[in-house]
């Protein structure tokens, strides 16, 4: 683990040392959250009551999506992994005395947690700044602000281990984009990226809260804010912790036949 | 020019070899913009109409910048990806090729799964155009043509701008996304719904408006100024800064190397 | 005909330090260091003549080569080639060079190998008659029959070199850069391509430079050498002098079965395995029959052989003679 610690270290370094880019890449997350803000705005002033939540949850939800961005998106995956794959390299990993698994788990969280550390106090610094309706607003208490920051951790691993079920699904294709770039937009759609999940049909959203989607980043932005609460906060992060376990289960269990398949056919 | 045709025929001619992966690249695509679509759809049904404009109307203003921006992206794909043309050596090879080198670079790539984003465009037209109201008369629908050409233009003239920027530096470029992508996905909707200062700022300096908002607003009869018509042709002088951007960042190379 | 005089290149390159709070100060403030790639470099080169240009890496010969092919523009100093200043002429000039990088493919992967030629034809405007003369001499010199319909993905790093080559001379340019051509091939395909550039040297009078760290492609093809370290032009020779220069050093190679080598003036241990050693003899200091009783002493030797300097260890002695 101190690998990965290290790993962890020199992303940063190596962030912080190509400032343009860090410069810009803020600029670019807050454009969007501002953009994105103003397009909400403008339906909120369409028709207000049939805006699903306050629009000070909506602003918060928005702003902390961007800061933690790299945390959250299931398209951020590790080109490097996939590489291994393609070209057979996998046989070295294996020679390894770590489980690939973790390896790789712990490799993916090291690489979001670098980025998201670098991008997101910016952020969150000037969306505190901002004029009222649009700024993103303090936790309730102390008590919500921590369970924001553990089912926000929560998400992050069930991220994770949905992504390595995408690295693990690659053993068994030859080219993998375009099934990767089609599953990823819905993935993206289903855990609230494109628009929260409050503004879905209610038939739809009560679907769509039963996937583990909905554990990826809806829920810890929306128990940020208050939207999520109470006895349905406690069913939810109980169903997030469920999909977590299966997704981590389902992942070693079908790392191990795809790795005895690399094995048989020599990779 | 025939030698672009030339050009074209061998990237077809590639991508057809690996018949698989292109198909599901497409599906990929399509589903890309399906999910774009899937966002306006259960907001507008939630809300039936934003700053008094109709769903069927959002869908138009919506296929004209998917359109757009996948036929820019399908043919531009060069300028798109130029960061690691600049990388790999390959633009070094195309100043030893005795052609202007805006057009090999035009010429190198041909991106042809961007046509699931087109089909799915075209899905949505097909839906739009009846359900939208519009009398599509000859004046219509040359405005919409009109939008989609001056669209492909300005599309194309943000990744020239990315692409020059390249020659001045690989890092913090993220930002010329917001133009790009934030054009394609904030461009779903009406610009208008933003606000007047953003309107203004994609009127006056990058005219996305002038193909996506004004003479939209005279497809749909929210306004009978024929001059609305007319402004995506101002679109082609936005190709003008595009142009002197990338001869300065030519020049640029030449005195610094890579 | 090429003639360079008094060319300097310097380039800004921003200083990236290590360490965590470095890293936090460049956040604020940036810092370059000026590295001088070429200090005054000046040269000429005839028409048909074949050169090896050498030095270690950094040294400044791709920058060189690209002020040459007209991609990069010099600080200060002229460059005339047939007339023509590379940078400032450059859709001209480039119709009459052709160049193959080694690493770096021009042709199009997935498409046979012919339509990347027929495109190049079109680049260039090769005219029909032209182009089928060219490519019926290309073909046959370098046997590319029954390759030129493949993909060029599919054929292997020799195949593919002998495609490149033919594929930078179908316009018949007067001079022809090469970068590393020979890099990463096997022996038999590093002597075709040799023989082939020497030929089409000598029937088209093509100018030939070649930048390569393969002392052999040196030894075989080029008979003169320019060597450049640290942005200057050290040496620029024929291959003969340069052997002369040395020939005061020459190597034996031992083959022994007990041995313990003490340090002998005017002897350099190169390489020793069990049984086997290489030693570099600066006759300067001692003779040959001297180095080889002061070496017996020192081992039971069975079998001897002795070499003039290579040319590798040539290039390898004039590196340190000039600290590069």
């Amino acid at each position: 683990m101190k690998k990965y610690l290290s790993f962890f270290r020199i992303r940063l370094i190596n962030g912080l040392q190509y400032r343009t880019a860090a410069y810009a890449g803020i600029a670019t997350q807050f454009a969007w959250g501002f953009m994105e803000i103003l397009m909400f705005n403008a339906f909120y002033n369409a028709d207000a009551a049939a805006f699903p939540m306050e629009f000070s949850q909506l602003t918060s939800y928005i702003w902390l999506q961007q800061a933690f961005l790299a945390l959250f998106m299931t398209w951020f995956l590790d080109d490097e992994i996939f590489s291994a794959i393609s070209s057979g390299n996998i046989a070295y990993e294996l020679s390894r005395p770590i489980d690939l698994y973790t390896m790789w788990f712990t490799k993916n969280l090291a690489i979001r947690l670098s980025k998201a550390a670098l991008r997101c106090m910016p952020i969150l610094i000037v969306a505190a700044f901002l004029p009222r309706p649009y700024g993103i607003v303090l936790p309730a208490n102390f008590l919500v602000f921590s369970v924001f920051l553990i089912t926000m951790l929560l998400a992050l691993f069930t991220v994770v281990a949905f992504c390595m079920l995408i690295y693990i699904a690659t053993f068994y294709m030859l080219s993998p984009l375009g099934i990767r770039t089609a599953a990823l937009s819905l993935t993206e759609f289903l855990s609230g990226a494109i628009i929260p999940l409050p503004f879905l049909p209610d038939n739809v959203r009560k679907i769509v809260e039963f996937t583990p989607f909905a554990s990826m980043q809806n829920l810890p932005l929306r128990i940020y804010s208050g939207n999520i609460a109470g006895s349905e906060m406690l069913w939810s992060i109980s169903l997030q912790v469920f999909w977590l376990t299966m997704l981590v289960l389902i992942g070693k269990l079908w790392i191990k036949k795809a790795l005895k398949k690399v094995v048989v056919q020599g990779g | 020019m025939r030698l672009y045709l030339k050009y074209l025929s061998i990237h077809i001619k590639s991508q057809m070899q690996y018949k698989v992966s292109f198909y599901l690249t497409v599906i990929g695509q399509f589903l890309t913009s399906f999910s774009a679509f899937l966002g306006i759809y259960f907001m507008m049904t939630r809300f039936n109409k934003v700053d008094n404009f109709s769903f069927s109307e959002v869908l138009l203003c919506f296929a004209a910048v998917l359109i757009a921006f996948s036929l820019a992206e399908c043919f531009g794909r060069g300028f798109d990806a130029f960061s690691g043309m600049i990388g790999n050596g390959e633009f070094d090879r195309i100043m030893v090729r005795p052609r202007n080198e805006m057009f090999q670079v035009l010429a190198s790539k041909l991106e042809l799964s961007r046509i699931g984003r087109l089909v799915q465009a075209i899905i949505v037209f097909a839906y739009a155009i009846p359900a939208s109201g519009v009398v599509w008369s000859a004046d219509k629908i040359i405005t919409l043509i009109l939008m989609i050409i001056s669209g492909v233009i300005v599309f194309s003239g943000l990744f020239v701008i990315y692409a020059a920027l390249c020659f001045f530096t690989t890092e913090g470029l993220e930002f010329m996304n917001i133009f790009t992508d934030g054009g394609r996905e904030f461009g779903r909707y009406p610009l208008s719904i933003y606000g007047e200062g953003i309107l203004k700022f994609f009127t006056f300096v990058i005219p996305l408006a002038l193909f996506q908002y004004y003479p939209f607003l005279y497809l749909i009869g929210r306004s009978d100024n024929t001059l609305y018509m007319l402004l995506p042709l101002i679109g082609f002088i936005f190709l003008i800064p595009c142009y002197a951007i990338w001869k300065i960042g030519v020049r640029h190379y030449k005195s610094t190397g890579s | 005909m090429i003639e360079l005089k008094n060319i300097n290149k310097t380039f800004k390159i921003s200083k990236r330090n290590a360490g965590f709070t470095e890293a936090l100060k460049t956040l604020f403030k940036k810092e370059y260091t000026y590295v001088h790639a070429l200090k005054d470099v000046s040269f000429s080169i005839g028409t048909g003549e074949m050169v090896g240009y050498i030095g270690p890496n950094g040294a400044g010969k791709s920058s060189t080569i690209k002020i040459m092919s007209g991609i990069l523009n010099p600080d200060s100093g002229e460059c005339v080639i047939d007339g023509l200043t590379p940078w400032k002429n450059r859709r001209e000039h480039v119709k009459h060079i052709g160049v193959v990088f080694g690493q770096r493919s021009q042709l199009w992967w997935d498409v046979p190998v012919i339509d990347s030629f027929e495109l190049i034809r079109d680049i260039y405007k090769i005219d029909s008659i032209t182009y089928r003369r060219n490519y019926d001499e290309l073909v046959s010199i370098l046997e590319l029959d029954e390759i030129v319909r493949t993909p060029a993905r599919q054929l292997s790093l020799g195949q593919r070199m002998r495609c490149e080559i033919a594929a930078s001379l179908l316009h018949s340019p007067a001079i022809l850069f090469l970068d590393e051509p020979t890099i990463g091939l096997d022996a038999v395909s590093k002597i075709a391509v040799r023989e082939f550039i020497k030929k089409i040297n000598h029937e088209h009078k093509t100018t030939v430079i070649l930048t390569t760290h393969d002392m052999q492609d040196i030894e075989a093809l080029t008979g003169r050498i320019l060597l450049i370290g640290k942005g200057q032009i050290l040496l620029d020779g024929s291959l003969s002098e340069l052997k002369k220069r040395n020939s005061s050093y020459k190597t034996i190679t031992l083959e022994f079965s007990a041995g313990n080598f003490k340090e002998i003036p005017g002897i350099i241990m190169n390489n020793k395995i069990d049984g086997h050693g290489v030693f570099q003899v600066d006759t300067g200091v001692l003779s040959i029959s001297n180095a080889i009783s002061e070496l017996s002493k020192s081992a039971d030797i069975t079998d001897i052989s002795v070499a003039g300097a290579t040319v590798e260890e040539m290039v390898v002695s004039l590196y340190e003679e000039f600290k590069i």
